[in-house]
């Protein structure tokens, strides 16, 4: 986590030009630049502006918006429930689609079903999140009319307001997690079938259900969690896009309000955030590795 | 691999030709012509501002495709040169590995996106801003292959007839990195162009004066209800580079990687 905020914060000073003048615009007189510089401390010796800036961030201060001096933290706080609904729905159905599949594939592998599985696959890597996303949009809400256009309509309005605006978006970005999550159980489930061991379970007498489930994908579990927790960048960088697409009020739309207000200190705090999402993840998930499998030990 | 390499040759050649394949200038503006659906003298449409769909997007393979191209070689390029310094050199190993570690703990479309706020836009920075946030997993990589190399016999052997710890990595470990790379290098590039894209579509990549595919889609984005070939078009061509980039790469990985080939 450290060396993520040594980076973060490398970005901003050793980053080629003059950041001040890149955020104060094109159109900014040496004056304004130089106010620009002052309020954000780029004066400063580089060690000391670390040194703030860390202590800063330690106490949970991310720093205040050029835009209109709200608090960082607050701004990310305010946004942040429609952004972790779209994610905890996009990796819920990536994960319901994605098993099942990748299950069935390795188990009829070489059939016209592995085929299936794995053409779906390519397609769900090649296709941007934004691409399915207006696809579905048009299709679904403006010839079929079946799902609202866009917007977001928080849980607490009920149930019904909630999930049709949460379909399409979750479909959207979900639909690479499922080709990743497809493919990596499929690659691991053949791996385990091939041991020693499936063979004895088969050949006592198990239903081929009992050996799938209780032998073979148990086994296999430690990729695919794994897989999920890199899932997780591909979540988080999509998270951006499809609240783009789809007008979702979350962080990811807040991140590109601020790119296109070239407001630094905001685009910071949420690629902070963010990582330290991707890493306390990455650390759930090899803590998870004890659960699934007893003989790695940390 | 053979759909995947015709048609990504076919969009090679029509992205070098498109100003010999009845384009107009993809700047060109016509106000009078402004939103022609697809169809007749223009074949996929007009934009709000009357400029011809079919040449744009035919323009906007040359950006995709060279942004694609380029991050490949130069994120395997500098990933292979970190990486065989990081995999043969001790003390070099913990600093270049724990300054990768924290280019890799940021999401790299995240870290794309924070590269390109801070510079002004243009395509040699989305390039620079791509290959920095790709270099991390290029390296780990070669340090994996460069690791479990380091201990074979062979090298021991040049070792031992006293090569030079320079000309063995040269002469002996770099060939072994090669195919891996170039199947990476594959991916990478299908990569560079989504990257690309997302981040012209965000409005934090190509300057929007270049009629790049992401450029274009956010422009119709906001047309969407009534011109919807204005995204449909662009997404659809952005899509099959990918498919076929991915095509060629898995292509290759089976080519390349007998292990994987064998059914696994």
């Amino acid at each position: 986590m450290g060396v993520v905020a040594v980076v973060v914060f490398a970005l901003l000073h050793l980053s080629p030009g003059d950041p001040a003048a890149v955020i104060a615009g094109d159109n900014a007189t040496l004056e304004e630049v130089e106010k620009v510089r002052e309020r954000l401390g780029l004066n400063r010796p580089l060690l000391s502006q670390f040194g703030s800036w860390l202590a800063a961030i330690l106490q949970g201060d991310l720093g205040v918006s050029i835009y209109n001096d709200q608090p960082v933290g607050e701004m990310i706080l305010q946004r942040i429930e429609p952004t972790l609904a779209l994610a905890l729905c996009t990796l819920a159905v990536a994960l319901a689609a994605a098993i099942p599949m990748g299950i069935l594939a390795a188990w009829k592998a070489g059939t016209w079903i592995d085929r299936l599985v794995m053409g779906f696959a390519v397609l769900g890597f090649s296709f941007p999140v934004f691409v399915i996303g207006y696809g579905m949009i048009y299709f679904l809400s403006l010839k079929l009319e079946l799902l609202p256009v866009q917007g977001y309509a928080s849980i607490r309005e009920g149930l019904g307001e909630f999930l049709p605006h949460m379909v399409m978006p979750s479909l959207a970005l979900g639909w690479v997690l499922t080709a990743l999550f497809a493919r990596m159980t499929r690659t691991s489930m053949l791996e385990v079938l091939s041991q020693d061991y499936i063979r004895t379970a088969h050949a006592k007498g198990l239903s081929s259900a009992r050996v799938l489930f209780g032998h073979a994908l148990k086994n296999a579990g430690v990729p695919i969690v794994t897989t999920v927790g890199i899932g997780v960048a591909l979540l988080i960088g999509g998270v951006v896009v499809t609240e783009t697409v789809f007008a979702i009020p979350g962080v990811g739309l807040l991140t590109v309000d601020a790119i296109l207000r070239r407001d630094y200190p905001v685009i910071q705090g949420v690629v902070l955030v963010f990582s330290a999402v991707y890493v306390l993840i990455n650390l759930a998930v090899d803590l998870s590795y004890t659960l699934l499998d007893p003989r790695i030990r940390y | 691999m053979k759909p995947g390499l015709a048609l990504l040759g076919l969009l090679l050649a029509v992205a070098v030709a498109a100003p010999l394949l009845g384009t107009v200038d993809p700047l060109a503006l016509s106000p009078i012509m402004r939103l022609r659906p697809p169809g007749g003298e223009f074949w996929f449409g007009t934009d709000p501002l009357g400029r011809d769909l079919y040449s744009r997007v035919l323009y906007g393979a040359r950006v995709s495709l060279f942004v694609g191209f380029s991050v490949a070689l130069l994120s395997t390029a500098a990933g292979l040169a970190i990486g065989l310094v990081s995999g043969f050199v001790r003390a070099a190993d913990a600093v270049l590995m724990r300054i990768m570690d924290g280019l890799m703990a940021i999401p790299p479309i995240l870290l794309a996106i924070a590269l390109m706020a801070l510079t002004r836009a243009s395509i040699g920075n989305v390039i620079l801003a791509i290959t920095i946030a790709e270099v991390p997993r290029v390296t780990r990589l070669v340090r994996s292959v460069v690791l479990g190399l380091r201990e074979q016999p062979f090298v021991e052997a040049a070792r031992a007839a006293g090569t030079p710890g320079w000309r063995i990595l040269v002469r002996h470990i770099l060939p072994n990195t090669v195919p891996p790379l170039i199947v990476q290098a594959t991916y990478i590039c299908a990569s560079a162009i989504i990257i690309e894209a997302i981040l012209s579509f965000l409005g934090a990549g190509t300057p929007p004066n270049i009629p790049s595919w992401g450029n274009i889609i956010a422009e119709g984005r906001s047309l969407f209800q009534v011109a919807p070939y204005l995204v449909i078009v662009p997404s659809v061509f952005l899509s099959l580079t990918v498919l076929a980039v991915n095509l060629v790469g898995d292509g290759l990985r089976d080519a390349l990687d007998p292990r994987l080939a064998r059914g696994l």
